[in-house]
């Protein structure tokens, strides 16, 4: 089976382009974990490299940093070959997913340690601690033992550390993992912040996809190894390439149509289409689903730019902003609309979706 | 969740029994230590500090104090040479059969003082195996005296024996070392050795002075190796403390010895924990 | 899984700790060979093939006499440890009580001391009560002196333990006694027979202690001891061939005990954490 072209990545050799990944291979003993990846990094950007367990974001984010070694292609950063420095001579640092503080040293020595490596002037040391320890908001806490923060506190000094250092990327490896929802929230404010305020190119590895949405200028989707889709977040949201990457970012609807004379028939469902294929799937986001008030006529003359379709409520939930409603229209499968506020509903009704909506993706059945 | 009852049983019978057999004990000792022997060889019980003016006097005393010193220090340190090398490379140059090579590193840790002592006297004696093996590779051409019945003998007997000690809880420490803190430091831009120095190093200390405890004190209280390998001039402290127990019978001279032994031990157990908690920050 | 950067080779740090091993098992092999050396103990190289001293050993009287000394010392030890060490092991485990810390140091304590300070105290201990040196003053003393290695195993074993399932047993009806019997005991019965292993071992070997309380029968260590005094003979090397023999073979079976159970409970716990995490499917 034929890997998924990604999205086109950009160009190489686009002239503000920092890191370049070039069909870097990875595999463990026999398995390949890294099959082919190929991207670009903006300077500046905040690359987020989503995926779940197994994909094999961790690894290339390991491979950027020189824990792993690649089986193929090459790694570039400015005009230089990264993958030949070892991993303490490169201009890069990581921000370790268990924050990795050495317990037997302070904040202040932590943070300092990248310093005294590169035998930084000692008397520069404790003003650049101490711009550190500002930025993330830990100033008070320069004499303390890691074991007496909070794990929300150790993730500010693991940041803090490796940005310090001045690197010219930042990799940062589920650091927000490890926190309860609201810290993180807020961690994620926080950091998108912090990113704009450095310029430092981030690369966050993550499984979270709402996560990456909310931080990224741009997401690269990794799956079992291979680079689905790379692209801003509304994009990948708006304009998935595939069955999988919509359905892994945000909820979506798979529609297996057949296609006839321009219009898309899945069951009941029709409405009007560009695709020449004769079977294409397409993703339909819940919320594009509407529900059409009793009584409204149907539109004259006919518009297949809107499907209408009549649906059983089996299932309402509620949401705060929005229900999600679990609709059978009358085929196998069932829909799944997101809808606000439309009180409490039962039995037949009818709903609608514009034919625009209907986004025609790659499946794992369509040619 | 446990009930007083149950909470009695188990506390009380060791605490019975170790009152009985170890304080008690130290007791007496103490007790000892104070009274003095008639030269009837009977065992006087007036209460008098002679003892240890004597200790403090008496030349002969301080001076094989200090050679059990400086032997304890050496066996000690070459212990930690020894043991920690072997550590390191079984952590972290995890080779494949590295859970075989631990076990062969504990054999020999069970494999009965006394047989160790006496291979090393029949491989150092003058018609010993390292004299034949030197004068067959024509190295040496008479039998090197010194090899037995000196404190180099002793040194290297307890330091065979002392190794494995060492390497245990060294070894216990460095695979306690999270690996992602190596890797931070390399991230950080520290060399290798750098990151050995500044990160593996301090964070083995705990185990280093476990060790060293260790193989101070049991060197420092041993009789045996010098008796078997000590010869005249390898006789340390605990030898005269055997020897006021049996010919030279003076129980109370060998109490005040034995005491301060004691208390020697404690004060050291009592300083390295005081070491660890500052080294570990914790 | 992951390569991590510190495997690189080490070339010297390899050849150093081959060279500490072989220092280690030097005289180990040594002493192996030369007890079916023809020539006897010194000298090199080894000439001969012989089995004499071993024979010689199979016909000395009173050398296995000596041998069934220790091996009855040595099971009244596992004994007397076992029984005084579970208990310590659950007070300083479970109980709170004023004085605990000192407890705890006073018990673990001969671990470290010389044997020749627990010897000579349980000897004046011995002659101020009157009772006669024998081989009941030796198990005494290696009792005493092995109760801190029971406690030390019993202990890491109990830290193992779940303590739900004693919670769940409670909350069952059972009582205290009988929850211990039930579901406390079988738990550490694999703590238990490491810690009368490696105590049987011990004692077997022990030398230290028993020197100042040797009554009119020796021990196996203390009659090889006597022997030593009147000269070196290979007969010597043999027996030691098959104490080291017998230890390592104890020693080996204890280390297999003592890693299964981490490995398979490492595994299990492993199983439940992935089980927790969820998968995606």
């Amino acid at each position: 089976m034929t890997g998924p072209t990604a999205q086109a990545p950009t160009a190489p050799g686009r002239t503000d382009s920092l890191l370049s990944i070039r069909e870097v291979v990875k595999r463990f003993g026999a398995r390949p974990v890294l099959r082919n990846i190929s991207l670009e990094v903006a300077s500046g950007e905040f690359l987020t490299i989503l995926g779940e367990s197994g994909s094999g974001k961790t690894t290339l984010l390991r491979l950027i940093a020189g824990f792993e070694q690649s089986d193929g292609g090459e790694i570039w950063i400015g005009g230089e070959r990264l993958d030949s420095i070892p991993p303490h001579r490169r201009p890069v640092n990581t921000v370790f997913q268990s924050y990795a503080l050495f317990p037997h040293l302070n904040v202040f020595d932590n943070i300092a340690y990248g310093l005294r490596s590169k035998n930084t002037a000692k008397a520069e040391i404790p003003d650049r601690v101490a711009q550190a320890l500002t930025k993330v908001k830990m100033s008070e806490f320069a004499k303390s033992p890691p074991a007496r923060l909070s794990g929300g506190q150790q993730q500010r000094v693991a940041l803090a550390r490796a940005l310090v250092n001045r690197p010219r990327v930042l990799l940062l490896d589920e650091p927000l993992s490890a926190l309860d929802a609201n810290l993180r929230r807020q961690m994620q404010t926080e950091l998108k912040a912090l990113q704009r305020e450095v310029g430092i190119t981030f690369i966050f590895v993550t499984h979270d996809q709402e996560e990456a949405m909310a931080l990224s200028d741009r997401i690269a989707l990794l799956r079992s190894g291979f680079l689905e889709q790379i692209a801003e977040p509304r994009e990948i949201y708006g304009q998935p390439a595939s069955a999988y990457v919509a359905q892994f970012i945000g909820q979506t609807n798979l529609l297996r149509a057949q296609i006839r004379n321009g219009l898309a028939q899945a069951g009941p469902l029709k409405w009007r289409t560009a695709e020449t294929s004769s079977q294409v799937t397409f993703s339909l986001r819940p919320e594009c689903i509407r529900l059409v008030p009793t009584g409204t006529p149907p539109a004259q003359p006919a518009d297949d730019s809107i499907a209408r379709f009549a649906a059983r409520v089996l299932n309402q939930t509620f949401g705060g902003a929005m229900d999600t409603l679990e609709l059978d229209y009358g085929s196998s499968q069932t829909l799944r609309a997101r809808i606000a506020s439309p009180g409490t509903l039962s039995g037949q009704h009818e709903f609608a979706f514009r034919a625009s909506d209907a986004i025609p993706v790659r499946g794992e059945d369509s040619a | 969740m446990y009930t007083r009852s149950y909470k009695s049983a188990v506390t009380i019978p060791p605490l019975l029994w170790v009152t009985a057999f170890l304080l008690i004990p130290y007791a007496l000792l103490f007790c000892y230590s104070f009274w003095s022997v008639s030269p009837q060889q009977t065992i006087v019980h007036s209460w008098n500090l002679q003892n240890y003016i004597q200790l403090i006097r008496n030349p002969i005393y301080l001076s094989v104090l200090f050679r059990s010193i400086r032997i304890a220090a050496a066996v000690t340190l070459l212990a930690l040479l020894l043991g920690y090398p072997l550590a390191y490379f079984l952590s972290f140059h995890a080779p494949k059969r590295k859970d075989l090579l631990y076990q062969l590193v504990i054999i020999p840790l069970w494999a009965s003082y006394l047989v160790r002592g006496y291979a090393w006297k029949t491989i150092l004696g003058s018609d010993g195996v390292l004299n034949g093996l030197l004068q067959y590779l024509h190295i040496t051409h008479h039998p090197v005296e010194f090899f037995l019945y000196s404190p180099f003998a002793v040194v290297l007997t307890l330091t065979h024996i002392y190794t494995p000690f060492t390497f245990l809880p060294v070894y216990a420490s460095l695979e306690h070392v999270p690996r992602n803190l190596v890797e931070a430091s390399h991230d950080l831009g520290a060399s290798p050795w750098s990151t050995f120095r500044r990160v593996i190093l301090p964070l083995s200390l705990p185990g280093v002075l476990a060790g060293a405890t260790f193989a101070f004190v049991l060197t420092l209280g041993d009789f045996l190796a010098p008796l078997l390998v000590g010869g005249a001039s390898g006789i340390m402290i605990s030898n005269i403390v055997v020897s006021l127990f049996g010919a030279a019978y003076n129980w109370p001279l060998g109490a005040a010895i034995s005491l301060c032994m004691l208390l020697l031990v404690m004060a050291l157990l009592f300083a390295t924990e005081r070491l660890e908690r500052k080294l570990t920050l914790s | 899984m992951s390569s991590s950067p510190s495997s690189v080779r080490a070339p010297f740090l390899t050849i150093y700790a081959a060279l500490v091993y072989a220092f280690l098992y030097f005289p180990i092999v040594v002493l192996v060979l030369y007890s079916f050396n023809g020539s006897g103990v010194g000298g090199f190289p080894p000439t001969g093939w012989t089995l004499d001293w071993y024979r010689q050993l199979f016909q000395d009287g009173p050398l296995w006499d000596s041998v069934l000394n220790s091996a009855i010392v040595a099971l009244v030890a596992v004994g007397i440890s076992l029984t005084l060490g579970l208990p310590a092991a659950l007070a300083l485990d479970r109980a709170q009580f004023p004085g605990k810390a000192l407890f705890r140091r006073i018990v673990l304590l001969p671990l470290i001391l010389p044997g020749i300070i627990t010897g000579l105290s349980l000897l004046m201990l011995f002659v101020a009560v009157g009772m006669k040196l024998s081989l009941v003053t030796i198990t005494l003393g290696h009792g005493t002196a092995l109760i801190s290695v029971a406690t030390t195993e019993i202990f890491a074993g109990l830290q193992k333990l779940d303590r739900a399932q004693e919670e769940a047993s409670l909350d069952l009806g059972a009582n205290q006694w009988k929850t211990f019997w039930r579901i406390t005991l079988p738990n550490l019965r694999v703590s238990l027979i490491a810690a009368a292993l490696l105590i049987f071992t011990l004692s077997l070997d022990e030398i230290a202690v028993s020197f100042f309380l040797i009554g009119r029968d020796n021990t196996l260590p203390l009659e090889i001891w006597s022997r030593l005094r009147r000269g070196i003979t290979p007969e010597i090397n043999a027996i030691s061939t098959l104490i080291l023999a017998f230890s390592i073979a104890t020693i080996l079976i204890w280390y297999r005990l003592r890693t299964r159970t981490t490995r398979a409970e490492e595994a299990g716990a492993q199983l439940l954490a992935s089980t927790l995490e969820g998968d995606r499917s």
